[in-house]
């Protein structure tokens, strides 16, 4: 009569799509309020999604009811001082003095805003929007599917090559042992009995000879199970799975001369955090290569990066250069979509910045996805500037930008990675 | 009690953690005695479900399938964040007017908990939804699953065709309507699949050729002959909006006409829910309580499982004064529960004040008198025939007069002789949508003229309309496409016009 179900293992997200049609109604104070949060705060809070807040107005579904006035007669509870017919003052702010106070309370004036929160990737969503790395699509088009052949245990069929021998003979002992077994328990009783009988009868005893008869049978069938038989071998199997090739390696390019103060190194960390957040929506395995330099360049860690504190002149190219080496040794493989970031003040040593632009042109951009240099300062651009904006109408795959302050990072970053038409 | 107690069984174990096995033991001893205790119930589909899947269920107004809809994920978030932080606890269960009654268990529950939550709903409320008048006349527990699946497949079929902005912006204009979409007291026809497939495209044919009618523009002369008895339409005024709507706006499209059918569907099921909440939640809490007091008597369950239940039970039916800061009004199952504990009492154990007040059922049979109230009322009736001075005394019931005219407020009765009546009269009134809800009419469409819809406000104690009025009105007037008027007609007598919404959408659509 009963039926007992487990649900609970049933698709999730039944509303899932309820949801997403509540965020496209919305989007437009969604936005806004991504766009705050990612002016306000710490760019480390990306993986903590955000709460938005929407004037409860806008999402108000009106229906006709009653409001507030006339004549109501309400039953309470707990009555502990009337008595019919008594006079009470209206209670203040409408509490307790109980008509259609349900009702009339949906236009009071003290009306919250309804807020809930994006989850992280919602908060991406929105934040990455209409975004689309250059030259994406193109890398995937022409991406051919590769394939590397991977152990998956053993199957009953396959070529004479793959044949396992460890696994067949293992699989042949246990048949034959298993096949012969019933006979093994006889024979093992059938010479018991012999040797019983052997002690008062002689050897020739008639039920001695049938009993070695039976023996001798026995011995016969036992022999007569096939040492190996088709159906023990085993293959190796092996199947191909396809290889991922969408990974990224980003090169993060820093200035941590003496003229990058704290206040500039921030606002390079943000643009990092923001273009690997990035590449981590569109790659599945990305590697990240941490570059500092002031006179000399150096590949480092992710804390040294941010943290360390060095000073002194600067050399762009060295770093260009250290660049140019790890790319060639570890990421040319044709498996790789690289991607490089320079943040810098432009504050280079005057000779070294034409050196640069010939690094980046003749050995870097023809081999990355795309590379992005940002300018952070205050004032002017700088000689590096200069020499790099000379880049931007030869190469399509080089961007730049001049940042001023931490405001102008969200902007700046939309106008780099901005989907562009094919 | 204690001469049951005789026949000790071994109890059931009642561990904290529930299995499937643990389940169906509770079950079938749950059903043994439900059944001796008569109860009649559809078949019941226990399903077990997660926290998360119990928001989703929550969010899409409690059925298993619903269309999709902005607000059903607006009401998921709602949900969501207050479970999140603990403002507030989920139903340990929901149960679905259908055939088989399905009820949700959550999960998280301990084995005490989903045995109280099965004869709270697989008994308590599936008995009632097969047994009492409203349900078996405005719902068809047979075919509900089937036409919320219908419903949502035809409304995503309209996405794909017309845009979900389209049917979106539909939807919103039909919510807005949802709860003046009912005929309250017309009998709906029964839903069934196979007649609403078949049957679709026929009246969506048919309306449109029959509103095309009305607004055909007819030779001179024959307008002429006509325009000397000035035809009324309606004849007569329209209570049910959304119907209205749907057979006669002129400018929807035959799929819009469906799903404004859809949309009033949906809300008509809920209908009976509205008007039944004390006698149902009641209900439900007397049974569970009694089912399982009953194992208890019988030694089936062990006394930690009764302290737990206890506790949950005690919760449940805590019904707060007027004058405490959680006071939500009445408690539905504590009022609910202490009237058919009440009735019992009256049955079994008549006082005199009882054997005066109920003389029909004072010292009658418990079970028959049950039966007969659970089949035939509703809330607003259930109270006016069956509170009693005790509950009142017990409840300490007593009733206010809030009359805007006047500075101060009234107490118009108390829990004493003489007020019994007057208490139990506007208790009774209280739970009665017609007069909770305004009294809203379709009242005249301009049929040679502007082609206006007016829309009456028969008001009544002057009770205004709240702020929304105008917001829907608009909706209103997106459906009609033309002018909507909404005026307000006085008890003295006056008509006052409240808001107006000029629309054409033809001129809209060209521009």
């Amino acid at each position: 009569m009963v039926r007992i179900i487990d649900r609970r293992f049933d698709s999730k997200n039944k509303s899932a799509v309820n949801r997403q049609r509540f965020m496209r109604r919305f989007k437009g104070q969604i936005r806004e309020a991504v766009a705050d949060a990612i002016a306000g705060r710490s760019i480390k809070d990306l993986d903590n999604g955000e709460s938005v807040s929407i004037p409860s107005k806008d999402l108000s579904e009106p229906q006709f009811h009653h409001g507030r006035g006339g004549i109501w007669e309400t039953v309470f509870t707990g009555n502990d001082q009337f008595s019919s017919g008594d006079q009470i003052n209206r209670p203040q702010g409408g509490s307790g003095s109980g008509s259609g106070k349900g009702k009339a309370s949906k236009d009071g004036e003290g009306e919250d805003d309804f807020v809930f929160n994006l989850s992280r990737e919602e908060f991406l969503d929105v934040f990455f929007d209409d975004l689309a790395l250059p030259n994406l699509v193109k890398t995937q088009l022409a991406r051919i599917q590769e394939y590397k052949s991977q152990r998956a245990g053993f199957t009953n069929d396959g070529t004479p090559a793959n044949i396992n021998v460890v696994r067949s003979l293992r699989g042949a002992l246990g048949r034959r042992l298993a096949l012969a077994s019933p006979y093994q328990g006889r024979l093992r009783e059938l010479q018991k009995q012999i040797e019983d009988l052997l002690k008062c009868l002689p050897e020739d005893d008639p039920e001695i000879v049938r009993l070695k008869d039976e023996i001798g049978i026995l011995r016969a069938k036992i022999e007569a199970i096939p040492f190996i038989d088709s159906f023990d071998l085993r293959y190796n199997n092996r199947i191909k799975i396809p290889k991922p090739t969408t990974q990224a390696v980003m090169f993060c390019i820093m200035d941590v001369s003496g003229s990058m103060d704290e206040e500039k190194k921030a606002t390079a960390k943000r643009f990092f955090m923001l273009l690997y957040l990035f590449l981590t929506r569109t790659y599945e395995h990305i590697e990240v290569v941490f570059i500092r330099h002031h006179t000399v360049a150096k590949e480092v860690n992710e804390e040294d990066f941010f943290h360390s504190r060095e000073s002194g002149g600067t050399v762009v190219s060295s770093a260009i250069e250290l660049m140019k080496d790890i790319l060639h040794q570890r990421y040319l493989n044709g498996a790789w979509n690289v991607y490089g970031a320079q943040a810098s003040d432009g504050d280079n040593w005057e000779n070294d910045s034409p050196h640069c632009r010939e690094l980046l042109s003749e050995s870097i951009l023809p081999f990355v996805q795309y590379f992005a240099y940002i300018e952070i300062t205050p004032g002017e651009p700088q000689n590096l500037w200069r020499e790099y904006e000379k880049l931007v109408g030869a190469h399509a795959n080089f961007a730049m930008q001049h940042i001023e302050g931490l405001p102008d990072i969200y902007p700046v970053f939309r106008e780099l990675f901005k989907k562009k038409l094919a | 009690m204690s001469a049951k107690r005789q026949k000790r069984k071994q109890p059931l174990p009642a561990p904290g953690e529930w299995t499937f096995e643990l389940i169906e033991a509770y079950h079938a001893e749950i059903d043994r005695v439900a059944r001796e205790y008569g109860l009649d119930t559809y078949p019941n589909q226990i399903e077990l479900i997660t926290s998360e899947q119990m928001m989703d269920a929550y969010s899409s107004v409690g059925m298993p399938v619903n269309y999709h809809h902005w607000s059903f994920g607006k009401s998921f978030l709602q949900t969501e964040k207050g479970y999140r932080r603990g403002q507030m606890g989920l139903a340990y269960e929901i149960v679905i007017n259908s055939n088989p009654c399905i009820a949700y268990l959550m999960e998280e529950n301990t084995m005490t908990m989903q045995a109280l939550v099965i004869a709270h709903a697989a008994y308590g409320h599936n008995s009632f939804f097969k047994g009492n008048y409203l349900f078996r006349q405005w719902t068809n527990a047979d075919a509900i699953v089937d036409y919320l699946l219908f419903a949502r497949n035809y409304l995503s079929e309209c996405e794909e065709r017309y845009g979900e902005e389209e049917v979106e912006l539909l939807l919103d204009s039909c919510h807005a309507l949802m709860n003046v979409g009912v005929d309250r007291y017309k009998r709906p026809a029964k839903l069934s699949l196979t007649k609403e497939l078949t049957r679709q495209r026929e009246r969506a044919e048919y309306l449109q050729s029959q509103v095309n009618d009305l607004w055909r523009t007819l030779p001179a002369q024959q307008i002429k002959a006509q325009t000397v008895e000035a035809r009324r339409f309606p004849p007569e005024p329209q209570e049910n909006l959304l119907y209205f709507i749907e057979k006669n706006a002129p400018l929807l499209e035959p799929w819009q006409r469906e799903v404004v059918r859809i949309v009033r569907k949906v809300g008509q099921y809920f209908f009976p829910q509205r008007q039944t909440q004390v006698m149902n939640e009641g209900w439900a809490t007397y049974w569970h309580y009694t089912l399982i007091n009953t194992l208890y008597d019988e030694g089936l369950l062990t006394d930690s499982f009764m302290m737990e239940f206890l506790h949950s039970h005690t919760n449940v039916v805590y019904q707060p004064g007027y004058n405490e800061p959680w006071y939500r009004g009445l408690n539905p199952y504590a009022l609910g529960f202490a009237m058919w504990q009440d009735i019992r009492r009256i049955c079994a154990h008549p006082t005199d004040e009882d054997r005066y007040w109920f003389p029909d059922i004072a010292g009658s049979d418990w079970r028959e008198t049950f039966d007969f109230a659970m089949r035939n009322f509703k809330d607003e009736s259930f109270i006016a025939q069956f509170l009693s001075p005790k509950i009142m005394r017990d409840f300490r019931l007593f009733a206010i007069l809030d009359d805007d005219h006047d500075a101060k407020l009234k107490v118009s009765a108390i829990h004493d002789e003489a007020g019994y009546r007057k208490v139990r009269e506007i208790l009774s009134d209280n739970y009665n949508l017609g007069s909770r809800e305004p009294n809203l009419q379709v009242w005249n469409v301009d049929l040679r003229g502007d082609r206006s819809l007016t829309l009456r406000h028969q008001a009544y104690l002057r009770r205004p309309l709240n702020g929304d009025a105008d917001e829907v009105i608009k909706h209103v007037a997106r459906l009609w496409g033309f002018a909507v008027k909404m005026e307000v007609a006085h008890e003295d007598g006056r008509i006052e016009v409240l808001h107006e919404c000029h629309q054409d959408r033809r001129k809209t659509d060209k521009n």
